[in-house]
């Protein structure tokens, strides 16, 4: 008992972050040219495990450094210095289709990386060492407020400091419910951000209007902690058209730029928001299934692009609009849709509003980085009970690499356009 | 609220960062501000809010450059409460806010809760008078001693009063004693954060404690033994792998331990701002009592603080009062400011030195000593004091001790002396294998 050697060291720097910022994993004291298997361990708010692993070797001196040696297999290879993060999956034995979102922004994601002799059977071992690292949505400081309004039901974060602050308006798609986690993680990079919930989860049905968002983009740019001419918009999927809405067609506001996530762009005038569920059942004919029998839904998009009754018109923008778009989207053809827009945006006079990123091997589904990338997850179909597992798209290293790209210029765009000055390099 | 103004004249929206904003104790953080106009007059301030309610800050005047950025880890203050580049000064240079009680002192009790500051940036080079302008931008910033993982563990069994911290993992790690000095009280920082770097340091209360508490008598070696048993019995321990670390009057049992106990077999030694120089017959109550027949020996500065350090001097040559370091066989780091004012740790660290040398077991010994660096030798950047108010133990007098030093020069020694002592640390508790015991695998 007395004669056992000192473990390996295992160290993560930072031990505490940002989900956004990259961080160095170094494993020291090993035997010196051993296999190594280090592996990410997280347990979701829903009791699910989910894990990434690499398999290295060691130095002469007993050292791995994941952010400088490479990776000969596991859920990653070469060097990826971040890809414990965004190449978790779901552990062998788990439910399938699942998918990892935090809920709760107050406390931190916690996950426990861990090293292990050999490359074969590490999780019948005890590891030789772990370290425990906490990845936090909201920075220190970043105030959480309920909004409970007649029309408007939300979350609004504010960065610390005295403030004003410029505003993002952030306006999610399909089936979420209320996500607060991006909305914590902009103010956390200095934008006051409020997240509207408008669809249950697990529902496309919505009761609010376009009048509705409105209305939140007021709240937002009335509060007085932010700067009332500095507000943009941040929408995904189908946020998107709300997102477009408001900056081409509203007539009660004006956001000073907008992003769009995965776009779409089409909606039932005559009901509304209301009614693009009944929009979108109407070509349900048109979702295909592919190998694993996963819903594949961009056809149902491609038949609206020329069925659909209205389009927001975007020949009326008035300020700048950055589409992000991933080339492999199953779930929405994003492409074609960005094309038609710059068509219209171009015979407006207007190409100069316009930016594009589009991602190849990239899916629907483009979250902050590090994320965990889902190529098909589960979705109770509201109405039938029913589940299916919808195809989003997206090759798992190109999609996180294109996450962390468009985080990065998103931020600098949203940076450009609601700070002040304009020769701003931040 | 600001009045409304046209869009041209309207403030900045300057943006301040502090990149980590969540950072370990002695973990270095870059602050940048940027968007501000070129070449712009700003004051950086740091306001923290201590345990006892007391209010601290810092603050250096920086110019922003062409391009409106401010780093201060790259760029040179040039009045403040401290000046120079100095990328951690806005932390070590804290200090109670004007009007404060004197005699004050940071000291963090609660571990497992960070200390949060508020670092903001002003127009100009303000010097007093923050709370009454708004500040162009703030952020706040939080510092642990506890990384993720770390486990806080209260020791009352065999007597004792002590916390152990376990780092993160499944170990077995190597463990710690970790001492303070005479102003007793459990005090858990110092273990917290040698724990987030892989030590099972228990932190031990020695002079107020349970035991002392209840009889009012000092403890004896058992109590030491007993807390060293603990560890080398505790299954996430490696039970040949235990060092002490001791400051001031800790340093005292620290060496009496390294050299003579039988059943304390220590691994390595740390000695900060402390001497060898005690009687060799009995422990801590004897060598309290020599402190005490020497306090005739005491001085006071014109601002009646208490200079202690006269008390051992001059360093005796009767080896009856002095612990015996040629018989040392295990490594030793001894740390001391040039400037200490409260022991003559300098003397005694010149005085241990030259006895190795002539018992040739002086490459035993890391000798590591700072210029006007004083006696509190704390983790890196955290505020000095040059003196404090202190209750002695023994005497419950409240008295303004003079520890000594100035304020960069000791801020530098912290930082220089914290990163030596972890890679001795690492060193001795972590690599290599003792010679006699055979090579086993992991």
């Amino acid at each position: 008992m007395s004669l056992r050697s000192p473990p390996p060291i295992l160290s993560v720097r930072p031990s505490r972050a940002l989900v956004d910022e990259p961080f160095e994993v170094l494993v020291e004291n090993l035997p010196p040219g051993g296999p190594v298997t280090v592996r990410s361990l997280h347990r979701s708010e829903d009791g699910d495990d989910w894990e990434a692993y690499g398999h290295y070797v060691s130095d002469h001196s007993g050292k791995v450094s994941v952010s400088e040696d490479l990776s000969f297999g596991g859920t990653f290879s070469g060097k990826q210095p971040m890809a414990l993060l965004w190449s978790m999956r779901p552990v062998p034995g788990s439910r399938s289709g699942l998918r990892l979102r935090k809920l709760k922004v107050t406390t931190p994601m916690l996950v426990n990386i861990s090293v292990y002799r050999g490359h074969n059977d590490f999780r019948d071992q005890t590891p030789l060492a772990s370290a425990i690292t906490e990845r936090w949505y909201m920075a220190p400081g970043v105030h959480r407020v309920d909004i409970r309004e007649e029309e408007v039901q939300g979350t609004l974060f504010i960065p610390p400091g005295p403030g004003p602050f410029p505003g993002v308006v952030d306006i999610w798609g399909g089936w979420g419910g209320l996500l607060e986690y991006r909305s914590a993680l902009l103010a956390s990079r200095g934008f006051a951000s409020l997240t509207v919930e408008y669809l249950k989860p697990g529902e496309l049905q919505t009761d609010l209007e376009f009048s509705s968002f409105e209305a939140a983009f007021n709240i937002l740019k009335d509060h007085p902690k932010v700067l009332s001419d500095r507000v943009g918009v941040l929408g995904s999927s189908a946020g998107s058209i709300v997102t477009l809405y408001l900056a081409a067609e509203s007539t009660a506001v004006q956001p000073r730029c907008v992003v769009c996530i995965s776009n779409a762009n089409c909606y039932p005038h005559e009901s509304g928001l209301s009614g693009i569920q009944h929009l979108l059942a109407k070509k349900f004919d048109k979702i295909r299934l592919d190998e694993n029998n996963h819903e594949i839904w961009r056809g149902i998009g491609l038949a609206l692009l020329d069925d659909a009754p209205y389009k927001v018109d975007m020949g009326k923008i008035r300020s700048p609009v950055l589409l992000v778009n991933g080339l492999d989207d199953q779930n929405w053809p994003v492409l074609e849709t960005a094309d038609r827009m710059a068509q219209v945006v171009g015979a407006a006079g207007k190409a100069h509003l316009l930016y594009r990123l589009d991602y190849p091997n990239t899916g629907h589904q483009i979250e902050p980085p590090f994320s965990p990338h889902f190529r098909a997850t589960n979705l109770a179909i509201d109405g039938t009970k029913d589940k299916a597992i919808l195809l989003w798209g997206g090759e798992t290293k190109a999609h996180s690499e294109a996450q962390e790209d468009s985080w990065k210029k998103i931020l600098s765009f949203l940076r450009q356009h609601l700070y002040c000055s304009p020769k701003a390099k931040i | 609220m600001p009045q409304q103004l046209k869009m041209e004249e309207k403030p900045c929206c300057v943006a301040l960062s502090v990149q980590p904003s969540r950072g370990l104790v002695d973990e270095k953080f870059v602050v940048l501000v940027q968007n501000t106009v070129p070449s712009c007059p700003l004051t950086i301030h740091a306001s923290h809010q201590c345990e006892d309610g007391h209010s601290w800050h810092a603050f250096a005047h920086y110019t922003s450059d062409a391009s409106g950025v401010i780093n201060v880890s790259e760029d040179c203050s040039v009045g403040g409460t401290y000046s120079g580049v100095e990328a951690m000064g806005l932390l070590w240079s804290l200090k109670p806010v004007p009007g404060s009680k004197p005699g004050l002192r940071m000291r963090k009790k609660n571990v497992q809760a960070p200390m949060v500051i508020t670092i903001s940036v002003y127009k100009g080079h303000l010097t007093e008078g923050f709370g009454d302008q708004v500040p162009l931008a703030g952020t706040e910033v939080e510092r642990w001693y506890m990384a993720p993982g770390v486990r806080r563990i209260a020791v009352t069994e065999d007597g004792l009063t002590a916390t152990l911290f376990l780092p993160s993992g499944p170990g077995p790690f190597p463990g710690l004693l970790d001492l303070w000095g005479g102003g007793g009280q459990l005090v858990e920082y110092r273990a917290a954060l040698l724990a987030s770097h892989g030590i099972a340091a228990m932190a031990l209360d020695y002079l107020t404690c349970k035991y002392t508490m209840e009889t009012g008598k000092m403890v004896e070696q058992d109590y030491f033994e007993a807390a060293y048993t603990f560890l080398q019995k505790h299954p996430k321990v490696l039970s040949s792998r235990i060092a002490m670390l001791g400051l001031s009057l800790g340093t005292s049992i620290t060496l009496k331990t390294a050299v003579y106990s039988e059943v304390m077999k220590l691994r390595c030694a740390v000695s900060i701002s402390g001497s060898h120089v005690q009687p060799l017959d009995g422990f801590l109550k004897e060598t309290l009592g020599y402190f005490n027949e020497n306090s005739g020996k005491t001085c006071f500065t014109e601002d009646n603080e208490a200079i202690w350090r006269n008390l051992l001097l001059p360093i005796p040559t009767d080896p009856s009062l002095k612990v015996d370091v040629g018989k040392l066989q295990c490594p030793l780091m001894l740390i001391v400011g040039e400037d200490d004012q409260n022991w003559c740790a300098y003397e005694s660290a010149m005085d241990i030195k030259e006895m190795m040398e002539r018992a040739g077991n002086s490459h035993l010994l890391t000798l590591l000593s700072y210029p006007n660096a004083g006696h509190l030798i704390e983790p890196p950047y955290t505020p000095h004091a040059r003196s404090s108010l202190f209750r002695d133990v023994k005497s419950r007098q409240m008295l303004m001790a003079l520890w000594g030093g100035q304020t960069l020069e000791h801020s530098r020694a912290q930082e220089d002396a914290w990163r030596k002592l972890l890679v001795f640390l690492r060193k001795n508790l972590y690599g290599g294998v003792k010679s006699t015991s055979p090579l086993s695998n992991l």
